[in-house]
Parts: structure tokens; C-alpha cells; sequence
């Protein structure tokens, strides 16, 4: 065929002159396109091609608004010709639709191509089409019909598909086959984009199904096996009739029309392959109705064309993945083989793909053809390469490890894609932390910037968690701190930034444990990173934080020094505060030794992330009037507001004097890390004192991602360290070495047996028969073992209220009781419950004179559920600064005290209500996890349906669903329910409506989807921001979860 | 199937199909990367390539590539028949296609290949059944043409 297409292109220029075959167009040589084609292959500068381009757009434009639509067509023709040339042609779109709509039935033909070249889904313009494609639907010629179903399934609004739905439905009946296979697959897009708009013609798929037009069953077969992926118990009974298909394709009972290249339906087999493969997955019963077929296919299948491996290829793929049976395998297996053996690259290319999805359940297969994957290793093509790569990655052990590592950074030396990079990066990181190696500082440098920020945290974890042995431990830390000294006195310049934030952790957290290594030497080398032009103030500093961990007083004071004074005035806030640290902590070594703990990884450290002991402070300037805490989004928000002149009068800010004193009067530095934050602006402290959840995140901040963090994290998880390497006896590795020997394509040469394949072939070792199988498991659960295990850890509800203060937040609390502000902390509960609302009526008077103030509102009803049942003692409006309400109100709750300061505003009410606890002494905040606390809005259906077509602020977003399968949405949904206490009106199916209000009259109406794997979700709100503001929120409580 | 192109050996786009909703830019740019990739491929090398997180399966027709982007478990070598069958579909319309017929009747070449994949699914594989209806919709347009003397002489 190809010979063909070479012929005549050699002949071309008299093709040209020729008379054309009598299918082909004659327009070539005289039309407009023709020249305009001509035109620009005879252009030599890519200026005269863009000077012709615009004349011609410019000529289509003066022609195609003209009234005569005869030249339409050929309009259209150099319209599209310009586009796909890459010139913006879109006054042309409106005409293509009008093209489409009225032209005759020619003109609608390029119409319709026009526009589904033109326009993609999202077009607005496209709504103009819906009453053209309803039109032709209708329409009683064929050709008119198909061409309106061709288009709608390439591209229709998905918002508009209930329009033409019906029609599409009808024509399922049509007498016509390619009406019907065209509806079919049309109605096969609706169910990718929007699937439960076709919900209810499921029927009607299993009628297509049992056509008796092959061509429309086919057409049926994309329906199903996409639903039966997505939920493949559910088509269980289909089994048995899939498999007959099959069979009647495999025997050659379909007409010849459909084979190709003398194959049956290769298409068609292909298809009911991989349903098959997915309803036979983990089913025993399922499985052994189609063993019998799936044999007869193997045998029927003479590896002769291209065609029939594409077969073989689906075939082996598909016994692999249902219940095994063992004959089956072996004729797989040798199929594979085949492959792997061919000398056509593509074949190999698919054999090593076949390889790797089987060798998960069959290592010794990777080990009959060892020798070609070794070659293969070699290849010259990247792509042979890389799927080579995969496979080793599948049949690493602790033996091989080490060579694999090697081959990949090898490629990753060489590759230029960065897909492939970050891909490959995380597999060896994977590698290394399974089995551990010195192999990190080489990802490091060579995966650079490029790779996802978990690779080295987990490294770091690695390190710092350790391993079974002590003593492998230090001498990991030791060869750490070894390698990367001599790489910093080196070039130190040419280092990606993640890499140098590496080292200068290791170095601060290990470099004591080499003993002849002076603190100067490090802190000098890691200064000069600092001068350095390229560092990133991010990588600045970790590389702080590395000489604050490394000055223990003595010779380095003068580098020390000079440091922090030269980043004590930086401009940015992090360094300035990492600055005044180190110029603290070095001065005074008491304080440094409590806190920056050596070798404290034996005692877990217990980490009160709800921040329980700055409850004081909080409710202390709440009392004195200070406006809540406010997240950043909302505070960014306010601030775009405020951009326009703002004549209303400032909010309440806290009392002078106690800003001041924050300022001042705190010498310690983890306490100026609190303030540097706040940039001296005592409105923003105010802020800062609202609710103890979300000043978590402030502090986050600043003990987070840059410092402490990591160490904290990585102590806490000392105790739980598994170490997944495992050692084999010598008796399992003789077991290795002799059936390595036999494997028949590696018998060694007696003469001379090539040494570098030799030590290559040390990739298969420890591949042997069943010891391999529990060496390899599922390579898949390791990356995010620690983060899961970090969750469970700073749990914020378990370790908030009952926690032993770190020995940070010890210094925290010490600090915050010799200051005044916090004194009151100490006073015994029983004055503080009488105090406390004083407090705050005292506060409210200041307040009074706003004339602002709301004068009716419902405060009852934004007390949460469980509070509004108890007896309570009256709400009191406190004070309303602008928008800003804050009132307060106690209930008794079996023998605590519960007050409760609901703070409106604007869309968010923040509900803080501090729990009195007789028994503890200490005032907490019990702050409602709830960081967006709506109320329920109950309403029905129908009621909902007519305020969603009433809201007019929406925004539409996936979110991750939690769970799979069936039970997914429902689950998702009770999550969002209990957290943010939204009301769930109805489920159906894959889809779900659910309601909210904030005040009286601010609803929120959300509208979920179960579509690919994630939650589509569509809020709307009268209120502007809302949708938002509450999506923000459903994601982090999906996230949380 | 996502999308397919078709390019020549000098990297010019000659047709381009998306069955996956993207903007402007990123089809630009996409086609651009992939130009640009397999053009550097050697005649001997795999016809397969793993970009981004797809699989491009290409072939190289005279001075045509054709590129087709499937999703990963997609098999690569039936996208291969794909098109194998598509050239031979615009071999038997145009008669031993060659690139320039292509050029110069691209519409056509785009209605063929609508009827022969629709929403990036192959939907009829017999290369009788896509002729005839192109032939079809092709007498119904000579017929409308023959009937407007404007369409009569833009056909010679």
C-alpha cells in the first residue's frame, strides 16, 4: 500500500495535468483554493505567507457577508484552509453555522465540517447549532441525518442534550444500520460527557446490543465496555452473551464485509476482549465461561499480520488479567515470547508491555528472556528503552536494586522529556526508599527542580527515621554528610535548589556526628550558598535553619553574626524571621538546648497542632474586642473590595498597648516568629486572635514546610519505622543462582562469556521461582505510607485537648505566662465563667455607638443543632463592627459551661464556643472544626429546582470522591454532610443535590455528578463568592477526611 | 482516540481531528511538541511513543505521517490498523491518494474520516460500507450541482 503512495508521489507533477480518478474532485488546478494553495507554496518568507494569509481573510470576509450564498462553500473551504494554517479566521464561525443551518444539503455538509473544525465544546456559538441539528434530525433525508448525528457526537453542549436526546433515542428504530450505529454512537458520547442524562435508556443499549447489524452492535460495545469499567457487577449476566459473540466472530459467521485483511472483525474482537478481560477480573465463575473462547482466539490467531497480533496481544492480556487457568498461561506465555523475540520493533515494543503488566504474577517469565531484556537496555530507540525501565522497576529486589537504580539514572541522564523525568524520578525515590542507597544525591542532581516537592521530604524521613540498626543508620547519615561536603566544595553553583535544601538539612541535623569535622568548616561552606546569586530565598532558608541547628557558640560566632545581621533586615519575612532565630538561639545556648533537641528521636514528640495553648491569648483579645482571624482567601478578598475608596470608619483593633507589648516585649524568637508574620499592623493581630483553627494555619507557616517540620514528622514516626527490605537466606539465593543458570537463552558461552552482560544479568538475581513473588509484592502502596501515618498521628481532635506540650510550645506557654496578657490563664475556672461574658459586655459597650448595627436578627438560629436544644441563657448582641457581629451567649451542658460567641460575617459565620472544663483549670477553645459553618436548608426537589434556576453566582469544580464504586457518592456526600453540615435533598443515581444556607436568606445550592473517577460539582448562590467560598471549604473537609 | 494529525515530512499540518475538548493554544502547542518529535525519529524506530500520559502511535505514508493519540491500556497496534485502513479508504476514493489530493481536497478527506471514525472511535470498519456512503453524500451534492449553474462551473 505504502509502495503505492510512494509511486505516485514521484509522479506527482503530471499527476496534476492528468485526468483525476473517478472519485477525486477536479478542482485542483483552477479554483480559488487551488491558487490560494499554489499561492503559498510558492512563498518564501514566513512574512508574505502571513501578508497573503490576511489579504485572502480579508477577501473571504468583504465576499462571505455579501448576500449571495452560492460562493458559501468554497469560502468556507479557504476559511478552514486558513485556520489550519494557524490564522484566526473567527468571523467566519457565525457564517459556518448559518452555513449549516440553511444551506442546501452540500452546503451543509462543509457547514457542519466547518463548525466541529472550527468550534470546540465549550464555544458559545455552538448553541446556535442546536435548532439546526433538531432540524435535520427531523429531516426525512438520510444524508441530512447522518450529518446531524455525525456532528453531535463530535461535539455537543453538554447543557443542550435533553433537547435532542428524544431524537436521538428514536432513532435507535431507524430501518437504516447507519442511522442506527451513528445514534449509537452518539448516544455513547452523552454517556462520556454527561452520563446520567442517558441513564434511563439503558434498555435500549442492550437493544443495540442484540442488532442484528453487527456494525450497530459493535457500535454498542463502546457503550459497555465503558459502563462495565466503571462498574462491572453489574454486567455479569452479559457474560455468557459476549462470549457467544466472540465465538460467532472467531468461527468467521460475520459477513465477509467485515473482515479485514482476511482477520473477522479485528475491531470487533478486540472490543469484546477487553469487556471480557473486565467482567472476568477476580470472578472464578465468570472467568471459566471463557476460557474455551479465548483459547480458540490464541489458536486461531497465525501470527501472519500486524492485525492478528493486535489480537494475540489483547487475548494474552486478557487471560492474564481474569482467573487464572494454567494452560492458558503457558500458551500466553509462549505468545509473549514470540513477541519479545520478534525482530519487528513494534512487536518487541508490545512484548515488553505485555511483560510488564504480567510479570507481577509471573516473575520467571522476565527471567526466560533476560538476554533480550538486556539488549534491549541498550536499544537505541528511548521509547524500547524506557518500557524496559518499567519493567525492571516490576521485578526490583533488594539483590538488583542497585544495577536498576543505575540503568535508570542513566536514561534519566540522557532523557530531555520532562514527563518521563518526574515519572522516572519518583520511581527510583520509590526504589531507594524500599531498598536504601546511597542513590538520592544522583536523583537529586539529576532529577533537579523538576520533581514533585514529597521526593525529598520522604528522603529526609528516610534518613532521619532510620533503619533496623543503629549503626547503619550512623554510617548512612556519616556517608550523607561525607558526600555532600566534598559536592558543596565543590560547585556548589550548579546544584538544583531542591538538592541544596536537601543538604543543608542533613548537614544541620548530622554533621556533629563526624568528629573531626569543625562546626566552621560547614557553617562557612553553607554561608557561601547563602552569597550566592541563584539560591532561592526558600533554599536560604533551610540553609538558616541549618546554621542555627549547627552554632553551639565558639570560633563560628563571627559567621554567624554577619549572617543574621545581613538577613535580619532582608526584605523577606521568612529569612528575616529565620535570621532573628539564629542571632537568638546562638547568643543564648540555654534556650537553643531546649529547643533544638539532639538525638531526640528515641522519645516521640507529640505535636498539640490545635494549637490548645494559645487559647488564652485568643479568648483574652477577643475579650478586649479584637476582630476574628480571618483565612488569607477571604482577607485577599476584602482587600479587592476595599481597593475602591472606602469611606465607612475602621474596624476595632486591639488596644495599643498590647501590640505594642507583643512587639517588644517578647524576647524569645519563636515569639517574634509569631509577630514578624504580622508586620507590625496591630489591625492584623486582631485578626490573628479570631479562632484557634485557623490561626493554626498562621503558624503552620512558620514552623512548616521550611523548618521544623520535617524533623518533627519524621521523630514522631521513630517508633513505627518498617523497614520493607528483605533478606534472603544463602540457600534461597543458591535457589537463584542454579535456576538462573538454566534458563535456556542464558546458557553461558564456556569460551568466553561477555563480562559486561554478565554483571548486567545480576538484574534477575533473586528472580527465581516462588522466593521472588514475596520479594517483589505490589509496588504501588509504598510512596504514601508516611503520610498516612503522619495523619493519624496530629490527629487535631485527639491532641488538642488532652496533650503534653512539645518542648516548643512549651517555651510558647512559658513566654506567654510571663506576660500579663496571659496571667488571667491561671485564674480558676469558676471566676472565669462569670468574668469571661463581663469581659465581653464591657468590650461591647465600646461598640454600641455603631450606628451600623443590625437591629432584627435571628440569632437563635445560628447556633449550632447541638447547642440549640440545651437551656441557654439569652443571646447578647456584644458589638457589630461594619459587618462584623459578635454576640455571645451560655449554655449549660451537664455541668460545663459552655459559651458560645457566634461572629457574622458578611457570608461567614464563625462560631466559637469556649468550653469551660471544671476539672482542668484551663480555659480551651472547643472551636467547631467547623471552619465554614453553614446551616442545613431544607428544601424539596421541586423547590430546589426552581431557586437553581434563580441564582445567578455559580462555579463549577471536580472534587476527589471518597470511596469507589457505587457507594462513592453517598459517601462523599455524608462526608460533606457532617462536615459542613449541608442537607442532602435527594440522591439519584450517580447524582446528588444538597443544600446550605448561611443567614436567613444567603442559600447555596450544590449539584454533584460522579463522572471519570471525580465529583463534578456546581454550586449556585445569589451571593456573590459564596460558591466559592464553600467549595474552597468542601475540598479541604474531602481533603481533611 | 484523543485527536489525530496528519503532518508532512516538513512539519506542515495537513489535517488535524480532536475528539477531546482542548482550547486553541494547547492544540497548537501539542501539535507543535509532536511535529516536532517524530520527525526527529528515525525510519527503524518503535512506531509507538509514550508522551505526556498518552500513547502516540504514528506511521509514515510517502511524505504523509499520520499520528493518532490513544490513551495508555488502548492497543497500539489496532490504532496501527486504524491508520493503515483510513489510508486505504482515501486511496480507493482518490485513486492511489497522494498528498497533494490531500491538500487540495482536505474537506474530503476530513468527510471520510468521519465516516469512518466518529467520537475517536472506529465506527465502521468496512472499507464498502465508508465508500458508499461518501459516494452518497457526493452524488446528492453533484445532483444539487448540476441543478445550480454558480456550483456547476466552480466544479470545473
Amino acid at each position: 500500500m505504502s509502495d503505492v503512495v510512494e509511486k505516485t508521489l514521484t509522479a506527482l507533477p503530471s499527476l496534476l495535468s492528468l485526468d483525476p480518478q473517478p472519485g477525486s474532485a477536479k478542482l485542483s488546478s483552477t479554483s480559488k483554493l487551488g491558487n490560494l494553495i499554489r499561492g503559498i507554496t510558492e512563498l518564501t518568507s514566513k512574512h508574505e505567507e502571513e501578508k497573503l494569509i490576511q489579504h485572502e481573510l480579508a477577501s473571504i470576509k468583504d465576499q462571505v457577508s455579501s448576500p449571495n450564498t452560492s460562493m458559501m462553500k468554497e469560502l468556507m473551504v479557504r476559511a478552514i484552509y486558513c485556520e489550519s494554517l494557524g490564522y484566526e479566521a473567527s468571523f467566519t464561525y457565525i457564517h459556518a453555522i448559518k452555513l449549516a443551518q440553511q444551506g442546501t444539503a452540500l452546503e451543509k455538509r462543509v457547514g457542519y465540517l466547518a463548525v466541529s473544525l472550527f468550534l470546540n465544546e465549550s464555544h458559545e456559538l455552538l448553541l446556535l447549532l442546536v435548532n439546526t441539528v433538531l432540524k435535520d434530525l427531523q429531516s426525512t433525508n438520510l444524508i441530512e441525518v447522518c450529518m446531524a448525528l455525525t456532528v453531535v457526537s463530535q461535539m455537543f453542549p453538554k447543557d443542550m442534550i435533553p433537547a435532542i436526546l428524544p431524537l436521538v433515542e428514536e432513532k435507535l428504530n431507524h430501518p437504516k444500520e447507519i442511522i442506527r450505529r451513528k445514534a449509537v454512537l452518539a448516544l455513547y458520547k452523552f454517556y462520556l460527557i454527561a452520563p446520567n442524562q442517558v441513564q434511563h435508556i439503558h434498555n435500549k443499549f442492550r437493544k443495540a446490543l442484540c442488532d442484528k447489524d453487527p456494525g450497530v452492535m459493535t457500535a454498542s460495545l463502546h457503550i459497555y465496555l465503558q459502563m462495565i469499567q466503571e462498574n462491572p457487577e453489574g454486567y455479569k449476566d452479559l457474560t455468557a452473551s459476549f462470549v457467544t459473540i466472540l465465538k460467532q466472530v472467531v468461527g468467521g459467521k460475520l459477513p465477509m464485509d467485515f473482515n479485514y485483511h482476511s482477520v473477522p472483525a479485528p475491531w470487533l474482537q478486540i472490543q469484546l476482549l477487553r469487556i471480557l478481560a473486565l467482567l472476568g477480573k477476580n470472578d472464578q465463575s465468570a472467568s471459566a465461561v471463557m476460557y474455551e473462547v479465548l483459547d480458540e482466539s490464541l489458536r486461531r490467531a497465525e501470527m501472519n499480520h500486524n492485525i492478528t497480533y493486535a489480537i494475540l496481544y489483547e487475548c494474552v492480556k486478557c487471560i492474564y488479567t481474569i482467573h487464572p487457568k494454567s494452560d492458558l498461561l503457558e500458551k500466553a506465555a509462549k505468545c509473549i515470547g514470540n513477541f519479545v523475540l520478534s525482530p519487528k520493533i513494534n512487536l518487541k515494543y508490545l512484548g515488553l508491555k505485555a511483560l510488564t503488566y504480567v510479570v507481577q504474577q509471573d516473575p520467571r517469565l522476565a527471567l526466560q528472556h533476560q538476554m533480550t531484556i538486556i539488549e534491549c537496555l541498550d536499544h537505541s530507540d528511548l521509547i524500547i528503552k524506557r518500557e524496559t525501565l518499567e519493567l525492571l522497576f516490576r521485578i526490583t529486589n533488594a539483590q538488583n536494586v542497585v544495577v536498576i537504580v543505575e540503568k535508570m539514572l542513566e536514561f534519566l541522564r540522557v532523557n530531555t522529556d520532562d514527563y518521563t523525568t518526574i515519572d522516572l524520578v519518583g520511581k527510583v525515590a520509590e526504589l531507594a526508599e524500599k531498598y536504601p542507597s546511597d542513590t538520592m544525591s544522583t536523583v537529586f542532581s539529576v532529577g533537579g527542580d523538576m520533581m514533585q516537592p514529597d521526593i525529598p521530604n520522604s528522603f529526609l524521613k528516610l534518613l532521619s527515621e532510620g533503619f533496623d540498626s543503629v549503626e547503619e543508620d550512623r554510617k548512612l547519615r556519616l556517608f550523607a554528610v561525607d558526600s555532600y561536603i566534598t559536592l558543596l566544595q565543590k560547585e556548589p553553583g550548579k546544584l538544583p535548589q531542591r538538592f541544596l535544601q536537601v543538604i543543608s538539612w542533613v548537614l544541620g541535623e548530622y554533621s556533629h556526628l563526624k568528629d573531626e569535622l569543625e562546626p566552621t568548616v560547614v557553617l562557612k561552606l553553607l554561608a557561601k550558598l547563602l552569597d550566592m546569586k541563584h539560591t532561592s530565598s526558600e533554599t536560604k532558608s533551610w540553609i538558616l535553619m541549618a546554621m542555627t541547628k549547627l552554632c553551639e557558640g565558639g570560633a563560628e560566632v563571627s559567621v554567624v553574626r554577619e549572617v543574621s545581621e545581613t538577613y535580619s533586615s532582608s526584605m523577606d519575612t521568612v529569612l528575616r524571621q529565620r535570621a532573628h532565630e539564629l542571632q537568638y538561639l546562638s547568643q543564648d545556648s540555654e534556650l537553643r538546648a531546649k529547643v533544638l533537641l539532639r538525638d531526640n528521636g528515641l522519645r516521640p514528640l507529640e505535636v498539640d497542632s490545635s494549637l490548645s495553648f494559645l487559647d488564652g491569648f485568643v479568648s483574652e483579645a477577643l475579650a478586649a474586642g479584637a476582630a476574628p482571624y480571618k483565612p488569607p482567601h477571604q482577607r485577599q478578598e476584602e482587600l479587592a473590595q476595599a481597593k475602591a475608596l472606602s469611606l465607612e470608619p475602621y474596624g476595632l483593633s486591639l488596644p495599643m498597648s498590647m501590640s505594642s507589648c507583643s512587639i517588644t516585649d517578647r524576647q524569645s524568637p519563636t515569639l517574634l516568629s509569631m509577630s514578624s508574620g504580622l508586620s507590625g499592623d496591630s489591625a492584623e493581630i486582631s485578626h490573628k486572635g479570631g479562632s484557634t483553627s485557623l490561626k493554626l494555619d498562621g503558624v503552620k507557616r512558620v514552623w512548616g514546610r521550611e523548618g521544623y517540620l520535617p524533623q518533627r514528622a519524621a521523630v514522631e514516626e521513630a517508633a513505627q519505622v518498617e523497614v520493607p527490605c528483605t533478606l534472603r537466606s544463602p540457600s534461597q539465593q543458591g535457589d537463584a543462582d542454579s535456576s538462573h543458570s538454566q534458563t535456556p537463552t542464558s546458557t553461558p558461552t564456556p569460551t568466553e562469556p561477555d563480562p559486561e552482560k554478565q554483571q548486567l544479568a545480576s538484574l534477575f538475581f533473586g528472580l527465581s521461582s516462588q522466593s521472588s513473588v514475596c520479594l517483589m509484592g505490589k509496588p504501588e502502596p509504598t510512596p504514601h505510607r508516611f503520610r498516612r501515618k503522619a495523619k493519624g498521628v496530629t490527629d487535631p481532635t485527639s491532641s488538642s485537648l488532652i496533650s503534653t506540650p512539645s518542648n516548643v510550645e512549651k517555651l510558647l506557654c512559658n513566654n506567654l505566662l510571663d506576660s500579663n496578657i496571659a496571667s488571667e490563664l491561671a485564674v480558676s475556672s469558676a471566676k472565669q465563667i462569670t468574668e469571661l461574658p463581663q469581659g465581653l459586655k464591657t468590650a461591647s459597650s465600646a461598640a454600641d455607638e455603631d450606628p451600623d448595627r443590625p437591629k432584627d436578627l435571628c440569632l437563635i438560629s445560628h447556633l449550632p443543632a447541638e447547642l440549640s436544644e440545651l437551656c441557654h441563657s439569652e443571646i447578647t448582641p456584644l458589638c457589630t463592627i461594619q459587618s462584623i457581629l459578635c454576640a455571645v451567649n451560655s449554655c449549660q451542658y451537664r455541668g460545663d459551661v459552655l459559651i458560645q460567641t457566634p461572629f457574622n460575617h458578611l457570608h461567614q459565620v464563625t462560631h466559637v464556643s469556649a468550653e469551660l472544663k471544671k476539672s482542668t483549670q484551663c480555659l480551651s477553645f472547643a472551636h467547631s472544626d467547623v471552619t465554614f459553618p453553614c446551616r442545613p436548608l431544607t428544601v424539596s426537589t421541586e423547590e430546589y429546582g426552581t431557586m437553581w434556576l434563580s441564582f445567578s453566582h455559580d462555579t463549577k469544580q471536580n472534587l476527589t470522591l471518597i470511596g469507589d464504586g457505587q457507594e462513592a457518592l453517598t459517601a462523599t456526600l455524608n462526608v460533606l454532610k457532617q462536615k459542613l453540615q449541608l442537607h442532602v435533598v435527594e440522591i439519584i443515581g450517580q447524582e446528588g443535590i444538597l443544600s446550605c444556607r448561611l443567614l436567613q436568606d444567603q442559600p447555596c445550592l450544590m449539584h454533584c455528578r460522579v463522572h471519570a473517577g471525580t465529583l463534578a460539582v456546581w454550586l449556585r448562590s445569589p451571593v456573590p463568592d459564596l460558591p466559592d467560598c464553600l467549595i474552597y471549604h468542601c475540598q479541604r473537609a474531602l481533603q481533611e477526611y | 482516540m484523543q485527536f489525530m494529525l496528519l503532518f508532512s515530512r516538513q512539519g506542515k499540518l495537513r489535517l488535524q481531528k480532536w475528539y477531546v475538548p482542548l482550547s486553541d493554544k494547547e492544540r497548537k502547542k501539542i501539535s507543535r511538541d509532536l511535529v516536532q518529535t517524530i520527525l526527529a525519529r528515525k525510519p527503524k524506530m518503535c512506531s509507538f511513543l509514550e508522551w505526556r500520559d498518552l500513547k502516540i502511535v504514528y506511521k509514515r505514508y510517502a511524505s504523509l505521517y499520520f499520528c493518532c493519540a490513544v490513551e495508555d491500556q488502548d492497543n497500539e497496534l489496532i490504532t496501527l490498523e486504524i491508520i493503515h485502513r483510513y489510508v486505504e479508504l482515501l486511496d480507493k476514493y482518490f485513486g492511489s491518494v497522494c498528498e497533494l489530493d490531500i491538500i487540495f481536497n482536505f474537506e474530503k478527506a476530513y468527510f471520510i474520516l468521519d465516516e469512518f471514525l466518529l467520537g475517536g472511535e472506529a465506527q465502521e470498519t468496512s472499507k464498502k460500507n465508508v465508500l458508499k456512503a461518501i459516494e452518497q453524500a457526493d452524488l446528492l451534492q453533484e445532483v444539487s450541482m448540476l441543478s445550480s449553474i454558480d456550483g456547476f462551473s466552480w466544479l470545473f
